[in-house]
């Protein structure tokens, strides 16, 4: 049984290290501070909550997991809360999401005027980076 | 074991964090890596208490996650009125 909730608690560990290191390398490979904050995102709500679990499998049902669960819950409703401050303020600013024009280069512009109506093809979605 | 394994991928995502921190072009990127830095912190806490057999580190990590928010707020109200003390209630007018 003990071999069981070490190997889960393993493979939790190692698939939350993983999410929280594809959440930084986003932050550092994306073009854009929205496209930064989605892979930001990422890594802070499903990393620390994969890294949470492990460490809660491997403290048993004590006092110690329901701090962990704790700082779970902290960490996922601030999070969002610091996120959506941080975009609302980033627009504020006239800093406009960037988007890819017809001939595929990117460029800041609105999102409400993304797709023309006369345009031939809609807008595609990000270029890479 | 399984502990140091997940606190070197913190760590190495930590360094990745710090480097987008000291590069972000605009004040945002920079705010958007230091929340995330704060999250790294809270976790690597956790995760070395439980290393080393001591996780009465989660009480601290417990405080960082209540002052993170607060600090990413703070400045982003610094950033947006020039000051603190702002009551916010000219909002609609700005």
């Amino acid at each position: 049984m003990s071999v069981v909730i070490d190997l889960v608690s393993w493979l939790l560990l190692i698939s939350g290290g993983f999410f929280f290191l594809v959440g930084a390398i986003g932050l550092n490979r994306m073009p854009d501070v929205f496209t930064r904050m989605h892979a930001v995102s990422v890594g802070d709500t499903l990393g620390a909550g994969l890294l949470v679990a492990g460490m809660a499998l491997q403290a048993g049902p004590t006092l110690v997991t329901v701090k962990l669960f704790l700082i779970l819950l902290v960490i996922w409703f601030t999070g969002p809360v610091a996120t959506h401050a941080l975009a609302r303020a980033a627009l504020q600013d006239k800093l406009l999401p960037l988007i890819t024009n017809r001939s595929g280069k990117l460029v800041e512009g609105d999102p409400d005027k993304a797709a023309p109506k006369g345009s031939s093809k809609p807008v595609k979605g990000r270029a890479k980076p | 074991m399984m502990f140091a394994a997940a606190i070197l991928a913190v760590l190495a995502a930590l360094i990745l964090t710090v480097a987008r921190a000291l590069k972000g072009p605009t004040v945002f990127d920079r705010l958007l890596a230091a929340n995330s830095i704060g999250t790294a912190a809270i976790l690597l806490l956790a995760l070395f208490g439980f290393m080393t057999g001591r996780p009465e580190f989660l009480d601290i990590g417990l405080l960082y996650a209540l002052l993170n928010v607060i600090g990413t707020l703070a400045v982003l109200k610094f950033f947006r009125y020039g000051s603190l003390g702002h009551g916010g209630e000219e909002e609609a007018e700005a």
